[in-house]
């Protein structure tokens, strides 16, 4: 057969909303390409989460079962899955582009002989109806067109986010097949430990109605008390991007962003961010965001609703001074 | 132990990047190069893991001339020898292709470790590291924070996403890929410097490797970004933008 597959991931035995949107990545192609979409989950007890993808818009539910695939580990996904794949023979494999699917996916690419075509934003048709992949480049600064030239299948991994979520219509219920991989304990060559919460959690950001927001531009650890007295003066929560983190400027906990946590606040004001993807993903669905740069290209303001091109050590001090007279 | 740090050379975070001409690549003539900043908490990895159990770090690059310099910064750093890989058309080719050239390299040094940085910071594919794996026939694991030396291989941190992590038991010889923040990083010593002069960096042409295969992924076109959001940008002076700014905070955001 040929047709779409599209990767379901579960975490704790839950879907995350990535996983429809990369089903809704696949619808895309479906009706490009006039193929059916088969939702794979993989597991070893999957059958309460294959009735809950069976409800969704897809031909089929295929459960790969397995005894060896109860904890996540690369060599247990990429088995199966290569196993699974070569059973289907798919022209298209969409999985959501999440730190697992990272993990697996590009080895599995690799042994068919493909290349992942990785964080996706928007999927097109070109001339001759082949799809044509759209991804970020240079931090988000640039857009790069990608095709698949190759012999097999095509993979791609899309961007949460990037793809919407359509309500369909109640139809029955997709068809529920398993496959079960041939899987030896001795090809899993990594032993995973139980997830961890790294230090004690003591701001929440996800409920803070707004947030002042720190990254790179402001150089050096010292001339934080900036950014801290304009998040006092609106009464707001101060936050960082990654790199003030991973200097030990802020504590990880306040780090928003794919790896750290995702917000969506009144306001967010971004001070000296010029807004990596990974930055973007974890707050562009604030309801208003701010963002004070020196580099009007910076990739902020391809999301901010307001914008100030200059230089951080002046506008952050003159704003301070504005919103204390205006709370005065 | 024996570890090699696959490394690249990326534009400037800050460089003013521009598309060229062909509209597949990007303005390169006046550009400011660095180092990937996952790849240089790498070397940072390695040259920890050296300091704590003795053994040899080796730096690991492909591309054109310009990553001469790269390479003597992370010599400079304390990485002991390099494999500099000559390889004019590093952008046109896909991640299989790149890694098959790295993967030439490392088999004939037999290393107990492989690290490189999660992505890169120009094409962001997040790739190389995993794929490397896979052709070296080695087990991996991603995102790494930290690692540890045990009796029976390692054991090392990976992040998970928003604020989990998970520790994973692995044997040697394998490959890991390290995020950024695990540690704090070295800068060169005038000592450094000057002892990276003298070390040695292995030439290797990407032509001689056969690693060549036709791409099966193409970038066909770059294009700028749409913006998702039409952006209104307060100017004049610093005073004058924020009150700009405070006047849209009081009536429109509603939020002071």
């Amino acid at each position: 057969m040929s047709g779409i597959l599209v990767i379901i991931e579960q975490r704790e035995g839950r879907i995350a909303r990535i996983s429809w949107e990369a089903v809704a990545a696949g619808q895309r192609l479906a009706a490009q390409l006039n193929l059916p979409i088969s939702a794979v989950i993989l597991g070893s007890d999957t059958e309460s989460l294959a009735a809950e993808i069976a409800t969704r818009p897809v031909a089929k539910v295929l459960r790969v079962e397995h005894a060896l695939l109860a904890q996540y580990t690369p060599d247990g996904f990429t088995l199966s899955l290569q196993q699974l794949i070569e059973n289907e023979s798919p022209t298209q494999v969409v999985l959501p582009h999440t730190y697992q699917v990272r993990d697996y996916a590009p080895a599995l690419a690799a042994r068919l002989g493909q290349v992942l075509i990785s964080d996706v934003v928007d999927i097109s048709a070109s001339n001759d109806s082949s799809p044509v992949f759209t991804r970020q480049l240079m931090q988000g600064r640039l857009n790069g067109s990608y095709r698949h030239t190759g012999d097999g299948p095509c993979f791609v991994s899309v961007q949460a986010g990037a793809f919407r979520v359509e309500d369909s219509p109640a139809t029955a219920p997709a068809a529920t097949s398993t496959f079960t991989p041939t899987l030896d304990a001795a090809q899993i060559r990594t032993t995973p430990g139980q997830p961890f919460r790294g230090s004690s959690q003591t701001v929440d950001l996800g409920s803070a109605q707004l947030i002042v927001s720190v990254g790179r531009g402001i150089k050096e650890a010292d001339n934080l008390p900036l950014v801290q007295e304009l998040a006092t003066a609106l009464g707001a929560e101060l936050a960082a991007s990654r790199p003030i983190c991973d200097n030990g400027w802020l504590p990880m906990e306040r780090q928003v962003g794919s790896s750290g946590q995702t917000v969506a606040p009144k306001l967010y004001l971004a001070v000296g961010i010029s807004g990596a993807i990974q930055h973007l993903v974890g707050m562009k669905g604030s309801q208003c965001i701010v963002a004070i740069n020196k580099d009007p290209d910076a990739p902020i303001f391809e999301v901010a609703d307001y914008g100030i091109v200059g230089d951080l050590f002046e506008v952050v001090p003159a704003l301070t001074e504005a919103i204390k007279a205006a709370r005065a | 132990m024996k570890i090699i740090v696959a490394i690249k050379q990326v534009p400037d975070r800050d460089a003013q990047v521009r598309i060229d001409s062909s509209a597949k690549w990007i303005e390169e003539s006046d550009l400011q190069f660095a180092l990937n900043e996952s790849d240089a908490y790498a070397l940072e990895e390695a040259l920890q893991l050296k300091e704590k159990h003795g053994g040899e770090v080796i730096v690991l690059s492909a591309g054109p001339e310009r990553i001469g310099q790269t390479i003597r910064e992370a010599l400079a750093k304390g990485a002991d020898r390099a494999i500099n890989i000559a390889c004019d058309d590093l952008a046109t080719r896909d991640a299989l292709s790149v890694a098959r050239l790295l993967a030439a390299a490392v088999k004939e040094e037999n290393p107990d470790l492989v690290l490189t940085g999660l992505q890169s910071e120009d094409l962001g594919l997040g790739q190389t590291g995993v794929i490397l794996a896979e052709l070296l026939g080695l087990p991996h694991a991603t995102l790494i924070l930290h690692v540890e030396k045990t009796d029976t291989g390692l054991t090392v941190k990976r992040e998970l996403e928003e604020g989990w992590f998970q520790q994973i038991d692995m044997p040697t010889p394998s490959v890991l890929t390290i995020q950024s923040g695990g540690n704090k990083l070295r800068y060169a010593t005038l000592m450094g410097i000057k002892r990276a002069k003298t070390k040695e960096v292995r030439q290797l042409n990407s032509t001689d490797l056969s690693a060549d295969a036709a791409p099966v992924v193409v970038l066909e076109r770059l294009s700028l970004p749409q913006k998702q959001k039409s952006t209104q940008i307060l100017s004049g002076t610093a005073k004058e933008a924020a009150a700009a700014l405070v006047e849209k905070l009081k009536f429109e955001v509603r939020v002071l």
